[in-house]
């Protein structure tokens, strides 16, 4: 039972973070985030206690209240990307590749770190996808959500390997702050254009 | 009380409460006599002794326990301090004469209380992430509200976030080794995460180009603070790593990864420094520089000591505080900062034109200014290693000096008849003319400053030796 949900958690890893690749509405967005939270806690908890796993759920939702908040008030100004490339296939194909790549590092990963499959290629699926986020983006709302996607895969790899109470709270600090950050950004930016 | 609370919440929490204040003047006063004190506190007070004022007595520890990790600020790393808050005073005063002031006095003190906790903290990998929530800290400071957010600023975010990571994994993989030395695959595999890490956070080729855009988006002497603050403490960290592995101070490989990497990022910088148009990029590849040097400086740690890479520290941030200040003055004056907008500037800016132009001369290691001592160490320290290195690195410092010239001519390429007079405010000239002064007598006096630098090796008790 504790297996399938592993995967199915890793199934919504995967779901997520190619939908937040696809996306252009950052409503969307944003509830993919929040979903994607969902199967890091999940991933989470089978190293670190349920209660300090939650911590990290919760902080992810409330990056994403507050990414949200910030762009609510500025919801009329999505801007298009100027960077190529823009098309969805081409994103899809990206996305496979990574998919493809990171399940062959998490063999690896797997047996070097000592943990499930799901754990590895988990984390290494969302660092990937992150990552392809970043270099397909410089707008701040979108960069933000692919540094929370990489933060959020290397978290998963890093709880296997550190319980320390001190490095989560820090780590669940600067995931708000990174979101307060891109709130930051996107609200006065805007404030000052309108 | 302890020392970490002195010099790390103290701050942290004026900071804060500055940044409810709004009046600019009372805001860089507060900051800079605070800052002042610290400074003062960690040259004359000592730690871990009973001391006693009048009636009251007290005792500075080393130590504070948070969540069973340690910030501790031990007697060795006080000069470390001195030094930290005594640039930052520097940084303080010269930003009081711009509109950056409010801005950079209370975001700059957390950011500086931060990197300090960055530097203090036990175990040391911990410092990526206090690192990483100054990094976030500096997003408001560099923004410039009502514009949109410019490449560098989200470069700069992206590349000191990924740092984080890799050397917090790595950290993981240090302690393996500590336990197991003899396994080559997990010791090849921290020191890619190492090198990664650093190559992020250092902005090393081929990260570096979040810099020379962000000097050329965001305020000078904003920008000029981070690119003081963040490679210091980084590089102070890196060699924290040196100094507590000995396997990867005493890897065969690193000599030659140091050379071809602090080479690389001063031939590189130089020469690109030598064909900028922007004058704020041509501050960007400077840094860039700067760091190569320091870097080179590490790698003639083993033979020379610490002395060398610790005497670049001090007229790096008087260079960088008087050019930044020069940028802000022609930004706040000029249409842009090309070369082009900015002819026959001299005759009406005399101060700021100066003040840039000998700022770029020292740190392209010109005789008689601040630079020229250290550089010139560094070049003999070079030379007695390989020729052909201390070749490549004149060449670096070729092209800053080039670009020096270049910006001279475009500064005094005045129209015919203009009158000489001087836009600048009196508290910026004072300011700028302070900065000559000892851009001058840094250069003539470099041994005024060795007691700082004859205290600062203590830091590390290995590369210190």
């Amino acid at each position: 039972m504790i297996t399938i949900l592993n995967w199915t958690a890793l199934l919504i890893a995967l779901i997520t973070s190619v939908g937040l690749l696809l996306q252009r509405d950052w409503r969307v967005g944003l509830g993919l985030l929040a979903t994607q939270y969902l199967s890091i806690f999940w991933l989470v908890q089978i190293h670190w206690p349920v209660s300090m796993a939650a911590g990290k759920l919760v902080t992810g939702w409330m990056a994403c209240a507050v990414l949200g908040m910030a762009q609510l008030s500025n919801s009329n100004t999505e801007e298009s990307e100027a960077a190529w490339p823009q098309g969805r296939l081409f994103r899809l194909f990206t996305a496979g590749i990574i998919t493809a790549a990171t399940f062959g590092l998490s063999l690896r990963a797997s047996n070097w770190l000592g943990l499930s499959l799901p754990v590895a290629w988990g984390s290494l699926l969302l660092a990937g996808m992150g990552l392809l986020h970043l270099g397909f983006s410089a707008q701040p709302f979108r960069v933000v959500l692919g540094l929370l996607t990489v933060l959020a895969g290397f978290e998963i790899l890093y709880a296997a390997v550190e319980s320390s109470t001190l490095v989560a709270a820090l780590l669940s600090a600067i995931n708000l702050s990174l979101a307060l950050a891109g709130a930051y950004l996107v609200t006065m930016s805007k404030e000052g254009q309108t | 009380m302890s020392a970490p609370f002195l010099w790390i919440f103290l701050p942290f929490i004026l900071a804060g409460i500055l940044s409810l204040l709004r009046n600019q003047k009372v805001i860089t006063l507060i900051a800079c006599i605070f800052t002042l004190l610290l400074t003062l506190a960690a040259w004359l007070l000592p730690l871990d002794t009973v001391m006693t004022i009048g009636g009251w007595s007290f005792k500075l520890t080393s130590s504070l326990n948070i969540l069973g990790r340690r910030l501790v600020l031990g007697p060795a790393d006080l000069s470390l301090l001195a030094l930290i808050y005594g640039s930052a005073v520097v940084w303080f005063v010269a930003a009081s004469v711009t509109k950056s002031a409010r801005r950079l006095n209370s975001l700059g003190l957390a950011i500086v209380a931060l990197l300090v906790a960055a530097l203090a903290v036990e175990p040391f990998l911990y410092a990526a992430l206090l690192i990483e929530m100054a990094v976030l800290l500096s997003v408001p400071l560099l923004f410039t509200p009502g514009k949109y957010p410019g490449k560098g600023l989200i470069r700069f975010l992206i590349f000191q976030t990924l740092a984080m990571p890799f050397i917090l994994f790595s950290g993981w993989l240090l302690a393996g080794i500590d336990a197991n030395p003899g396994n080559l695959g997990l010791v090849q595999q921290a020191a890619i995460l190492i090198a990664l890490g650093f190559t992020f956070l250092l902005a090393i080729f081929p990260f570096h180009s979040w810099i020379p855009l962000l000097t050329e988006e965001s305020s000078p002497i904003t920008v000029g603070f981070i690119l003081w603050m963040f490679p210091t403490v980084a590089l102070f960290f890196g060699l924290g790593f040196l100094d507590h592995y000995s396997w990867l101070r005493d890897a065969p490989a690193l000599n030659n990864i140091l050379t071809t990497v602090g080479l690389l990022m001063v031939v590189s910088g130089g020469i690109l420094a030598a064909f900028q148009k922007h004058l704020g990029r041509i501050m960007g590849y400077a840094v860039i520089m700067e760091t190569g040097f320091s870097i080179l400086t590490i790698n003639l740690a083993k033979s020379v000591g610490l002395n060398l890479f610790l005497t670049l520290l001090i007229p790096r941030t008087l260079c960088l505080v008087v050019w930044a200040l020069s940028l802000n003055i022609f930004k706040g004056h000029s249409p842009s900062l090309l070369l082009n907008d900015i002819k026959g500037l001299v005759r009406t800016f005399p101060f700021a034109t100066s003040g840039l132009v000998l700022a770029n001369l020292a740190l392209a290691g010109m005789p008689l200014l601040a630079g020229f001592p250290s550089h010139q160490a560094i070049w003999g320290g070079l030379a007695t290693s390989s020729y052909s290195i201390v070749i490549w690195a004149l060449v670096g410092s070729l092209g800053l000096f080039f670009s020096a010239v270049r910006v001279m001519t475009a500064f005094s390429a005045a129209p015919e008849g203009a009158h000489w007079e001087s836009h600048e405010t009196v508290a910026q000239r004072v300011l700028l003319s302070i900065g000559f002064i000892a851009l001058f007598l840094l250069g003539l006096f470099p041994q005024w400053v060795l007691p700082l630098w004859t205290k600062l090796p203590a830091i590390f008790s290995h590369l210190g030796q």
